[in-house]
């Protein structure tokens, strides 16, 4: 019987008893590995769900925590503005609000290939000037907030969408210009790349926040908050140049030779042959660094600029509630992990997607 | 068919890869309307030679010139020659991301500003006569090698070019599938194209071509009418060569 479970037989390949040899019992060391995962789950998850569910305070006080003994919620449910929105005024967080939700359909919109027409050029820089407005007001009736107060969920937005968006164009330039005929667009780029990949993204940001108003002449100001977004765009596009690179690397010499032969010029040769290959290649590198420069931009915090971790920070700085910054870094690490899940499928969907367009008939 | 004026013209050409001496004091004339084969055997510079008249590789002296149009540094001048010449390659080198109407419409949508509706009929046209223009939506993968030749083939000729370069543009092929593609060959070289191509195809030869070039060592040894070349050849190097793909 278990012979012909194992081998497959007519019938008896459905059922969970069926399914568990196939997939779990399959061969000695499937077992001793699925028996070691049993284990590891049990000695972990009932403590966890003990904790986070069942002894956890979700209303209440410190006092109420403490005394339940579990996860204290009540924290998130206390301070979740602080978190979300940091410093911003509070009657005013309906903007930054606002702008978060602009944020998330605009990306919807962005991802969907059905919206990849003429009109999404100019919705999205519309999208963009709106949420500039909701965030600094100061028109339209709005409190002028200034940047300074700007924080949480929306500063870690417009740090990272602003960094992965304006570092792709000047990427892409970089790689071209690493594997130009000409000698000194060549070292240009390789000096660029080469300076910005060798120093840490903190260096940069305290470079743009401490030395650099330093060299600028008397009464220059250039906005903190500007000089760290240009910060991680410089640092960013270093990476993104290289990966995109290698892309161009595994487009074979034939392609460019037929661009060449039909007569497109250098750029159109590139833009319309070689680019749409070569990224197509490269999308899982490339989301990797999306979601590493989402998740760095939380290094502001070393320059005073309150993003989504900093705000968390800020709102355990409270005496009352500094015992429970567990559940605060929880919060803030789940927020973080939505997006960057988030990204990761886009990219099996979008590799899925354009490799279904070769195939299709 | 060919007519006194010349449309290719090769003097004095050199090339070097490093040290190796790829092409030695080339001296070629192509007239219009001529169908030229180029014959020989691998690392000889045939392809290298084909490849410099369109600028897919740089010579580094003698000169080389097509429609009275020099072949140099000047980007304007290898954009023109580029447009004037079509070239066909042994690997096919279609655009995988593209559909076969989008591989054909590319270069005249964008190199000479046709409208597209223009450039999708003249694009129809060009694989009805390669006779596959009912595979116009599909992408270059999904079709067979001869097929993707002939694709190959009408989107050199959607440019209207007045030369067509062939490098090696059976080599690729199974068998069954070389025979598709002469014929296309075939059809153009009787509708009066000029044609430089470099193959081993010596029945192809026989049959269209005005001249036989027989290249070795990056020189062209010996230059005739196919009859005269393959009958009575000249060289020794020639007869050689000759004998050995007759032997298998």
């Amino acid at each position: 019987m278990a012979e012909r479970l194992l081998r497959g037989g007519d019938g008896l390949l459905s059922g969970p008893i069926a399914w568990a040899r196939k997939h779990l019992f399959s061969s000695p060391a499937n077992t001793v590995f699925t028996l070691l995962a049993l284990w590891v789950l049990g000695t972990v998850l009932p403590p966890l769900v003990d904790w986070a569910l069942i002894k956890a305070t979700w209303v209440g006080d410190p006092a109420a925590c403490r005394a339940a003994g579990g996860a204290c919620w009540a924290l998130v449910t206390e301070k979740y503005r602080l978190i979300l929105f940091g410093i911003y005024p509070f009657e005013e967080q309906w903007r930054p609000l606002l702008a978060v939700l602009l944020f998330i359909v605009m990306m919807l919109v962005a991802a969907n290939p059905r919206c990849w027409r003429p009109w999404l050029a100019w919705v999205l820089p519309l999208a963009l000037v709106a949420v500039a407005v909701l965030m600094w007001g100061g028109i339209f009736g709005l409190v002028l907030v200034p940047n300074d107060r700007w924080g949480g969920l929306p500063l870690t937005l417009i740090l990272s969408v602003a960094g992965i968006v304006l570092s792709f164009p000047l990427a892409v330039v970089l790689a071209l210009g690493r594997r130009s005929q000409l000698p000194a667009v060549r070292a240009w780029c390789v000096a660029y790349i080469e300076l910005w990949r060798g120093v840490p993204l903190i260096s940069v940001l305290f470079m743009a926040s401490i030395m650099f108003p330093l060299f600028m002449p008397e009464g220059f100001t250039i906005d903190k908050l500007l000089r760290a977004q240009l910060g991680i765009i410089l640092f960013t596009a270093a990476y993104v140049a290289e990966i995109v690179r290698g892309g161009l690397q595994a487009i074979p010499r034939g392609q460019y030779e037929a661009a060449d032969s039909i007569g497109l010029t250098y750029w159109q040769k590139m833009r319309l042959v070689i680019l749409p290959q070569a990224l197509k290649v490269v999308i899982p590198p490339l989301v990797g660094q999306f979601i590493t420069t989402f998740k760095d931009t939380s290094l502001v915090i070393i320059i005073g600029l309150y993003d989504l971790l900093s705000s968390t920070k800020v709102a355990l700085s409270d005496p009352q509630w500094r015992a429970f910054y567990v559940e605060g870094y929880v919060v803030a690490a789940l927020i973080y992990f939505v997006f960057s899940y988030l990204m990761s499928q886009y990219s099996q969907y979008l590799e899925r997607r354009l490799s279904a367009g070769v195939r299709r008939g | 068919m060919a007519n006194d004026e010349i449309v290719i013209s090769l003097k004095d050409v050199n090339k070097w890869y490093g040290s190796f001496h790829a092409l030695h004091d080339i001296n070629l004339s192509v007239r219009k309307g001529e169908r030229v084969v180029v014959a020989g055997p691998s690392g000889s510079g045939k392809s290298t030679m084909i490849r410099c008249i369109n600028r897919l590789e740089e010579h580094q002296s003698g000169s080389i010139t097509v429609n009275g149009t020099e072949v140099s540094n000047d980007v304007k001048a290898v954009e023109k020659v580029r447009r004037d010449v079509g070239m066909v390659f042994q690997q096919f080198n279609l655009f995988p991301h593209l559909t076969v109407l989008e591989n054909l419409t590319l270069a005249p949508i964008w190199v000479k500003h046709m409208p597209k509706a223009e450039a999708a009929d003249i694009a129809m046209k060009y694989l009805e006569r390669v006779k596959i223009h009912e595979q116009a939506k599909k992408y270059p993968g999904q079709l067979s090698g001869g097929q993707q030749q002939r694709v190959a083939i009408a989107r050199s000729l959607c440019m209207r070019p007045s030369i067509m370069l062939f490098d090696e543009p059976t080599s690729a092929l199974d068998p069954e599938m070389i025979k598709e593609v002469l014929d296309v060959m075939v059809e153009l070289a009787e509708e009066g194209m000029t044609m430089v191509c470099v193959t081993h195809e010596m029945g192809f030869a026989r049959t269209v071509a005005d001249t036989v070039v027989f290249m070795a060592d990056g020189q062209i040894v010996e230059m005739n009418t196919p009859s005269e070349l393959f009958g009575n050849p000249k060289e020794e190097r020639t007869r050689q060569f000759l004998s050995q793909i007759i032997r298998h």
